[in-house]
């Protein structure tokens, strides 16, 4: 159960005035049960690149396998793949559309063509996993806020059972209590159903703290690819194409600057505090 | 697919048409499509096909954009010729059955599709030179004389380039929706008319409540910026004719007489 892009290249406007790149051969692996953070600049390839990982672009050259499949074959059932490899879009408003929340969450696990019944569990399952209390299932979905809208776009493709779960910045205008949930559900559904995890975000300190690998975009290149440990060490780089590295990245390498032992590696508050009290004997 | 509709979509390119007045373009649109109707003779398509590909090498935007908007009218294109093809009466050419194809059909149904196909291209061409907002200053200083009768041609003209200006956007938002609900196992291209039919809900649900949003926004926005329409409204860029549009004009009037003069003595 991997997924694998091999030489992606995606043009947008090909045969244009205004053609562009917007993936130039970008090969990675991504094996069962990893949490990745995707980063990079408004711009850079990120939403290009993973609308191809459930099949819903074409590249222009290059190929995608799942589970060594070219998806991209004659014949290949996207539909299926599209309900292992399940995509939550940046807006929830692209996606909400029932008369309630429950029917909406129906919607994806009905197209696979399932009984009522097991609709219904699905449904149930999904929304209680994304921690959305029963009291707004019979609500219409546009009356809720932003952070429930989210949470019911995520639901509706949890219940189709995905094995991969893609989310294009899940968190973007959410104020910090209601991402700090979404992450953390995010995260218990990457602890407890063993899903691979693919976050979209632009934050470098929820990168550090739930991903176990980042990759970073710029010009729709791949240019690092690592743990966040590794990919931060290079935050002049990170900065040179409009990125950074967590705040407390910056506080560890003037202190190491200054001459105080701190691992160079370290990328959350945590872990600074742990190394400092550590040094300090304490 | 659903990015091929041209209409309404500036191309950014620097030519003697992009850079003349919107007024004279919108009034040279208006005698190409009257010259189309008054059309009814070979000769006066030749010429009218010489103004159009004078037009098109004078606007410097590839033709294939201009094509993709055909695209878009196919459908009424295809009707419309096979309408005139197999239900004019007159000397009949082939037999197929019970349809028959007759000469006057065949004349009929060869000029009705150029004439649409020729209306497209005309058309784009206006709006792949002319930003919406050119456009709706040049509408509405041309159709400024309708205020008297108490016609809101500011109103209008706002609308108008409203509108315009959402057809890009919103054909980017159907395109976005369309993923996210594929996303979902949406399949909107298999079955019959009425699961196809069915299937465009979680499209067009979405898409309304969206546009209204927009629209409210931008209801917002404007009132924000103190707009209460065209009473008292100067322009930063008022429109001015140069000498190119007059030299417009003139071809305009020399055109018209030739496709006027081939109706009445051809």
């Amino acid at each position: 159960m991997s997924i694998k892009a091999e030489n992606l290249t995606y043009i947008y406007g090909a045969g244009t005035a205004l053609e562009q790149y917007a993936l130039k051969n970008v090969s990675f692996e991504i094996p069962d049960g990893q949490f990745v953070g995707l980063i990079g600049h408004t711009g850079s390839g990120k939403s290009t690149l993973i609308q191809h990982l459930n099949g819903l672009i074409k590249p222009a050259g290059g190929t995608i396998y799942y589970d060594g499949t070219d998806i991209y074959s004659e014949g290949y059932n996207l539909r299926e793949l599209r309900s292992k490899v399940g995509l939550v879009f940046q807006y929830p408003e692209h996606q909400l559309f029932e008369v309630d929340v429950f029917s909406d969450v129906c919607y994806g696990p009905k197209n696979l063509g399932l009984n009522n019944e097991e609709v219904k569990e699905r449904a149930r399952e999904a929304l209680r996993q994304v921690g959305l209390k029963e009291k707004y299932w019979e609500q219409s979905p546009f009356e809720l806020s932003g952070g429930q809208k989210r949470r019911v776009a995520i639901a509706g493709v949890l219940a189709m059972n995905p094995k991969v779960l893609i989310l294009d910045e899940p968190t973007a205008g959410l104020d910090p209590k209601g991402r700090d949930e979404i992450l953390e559900e995010i995260r218990e559904l990457h602890r407890k159903r063993g899903m691979s995890i693919i976050l979209v975000s632009h934050s470098m300190e929820d990168m550090a703290r739930y991903a176990d690998r980042l990759m970073v975009m710029n010009h729709g290149e791949k240019v690092f690819d690592g743990t966040p440990r590794e990919v931060f060490k290079h935050y002049r780089e990170l900065e040179s194409i409009g990125l950074a590295a967590p705040q407390v990245t910056y506080i560890v390498h003037e202190l190491r600057e200054q001459g105080v032992l701190l691992d160079d590696g370290i990328t959350t508050v945590e872990e600074a505090r742990e190394a400092i009290l550590k040094l300090l004997g304490l | 697919m659903i990015r091929d509709i041209t209409l309404g979509q500036y191309y950014p390119v620097d030519s003697v048409l992009h850079r003349m007045d919107p007024r004279t373009k919108l009034f040279g649109t208006m005698v190409f499509i009257i010259s189309l109707f008054l059309a009814d003779h070979i000769a006066a398509y030749g010429v009218a096909t010489a103004f159009l590909v004078l037009a098109i090498k004078m606007s410097r935007v590839p033709f294939k954009f201009m094509v993709r908007g055909l695209k878009a009218v196919l459908f009424i294109l295809l009707i419309s010729v096979s309408f005139n093809l197999f239900l004019t009466d007159g000397q009949v050419l082939i037999r197929l059955g019970f349809l028959r194809i007759t000469r006057e059909g065949l004349r009929m149904s060869c000029f009705m599709g150029l004439r649409l196909i020729y209306l497209v291209i005309g058309s784009s061409i206006m709006t792949l030179t002319t930003t919406p907002n050119q456009l709706t200053d040049g509408m509405e200083k041309s159709l400024g004389f309708l205020k008297a009768v108490k016609v809101p041609v500011h109103e209008i003209s706002m609308m108008m380039s409203i509108a315009l200006r959402f057809i890009p956007i919103l054909v980017e938002e159907t395109d976005k929706i369309m993923k996210a609900q594929m996303a979902r196992g949406a399949d909107f291209e298999s079955g019959n008319l009425i699961q196809k039919a069915k299937s465009m809900v979680p499209l067009l649900v979405p898409l309304f409540i969206s546009a209204f949003r927009r629209a409210t926004d931008l209801a917002m926005a404007m009132e924000a910026r103190c707009y209460r329409g065209g009473e008292g409204r100067t322009k930063m860029k008022p429109l001015r004719y140069n000498r190119r549009d007059y030299g417009a004009y003139i071809f305009y009037g020399a055109y018209l007489a030739a496709i006027a003069g081939i109706r009445l003595l051809v």
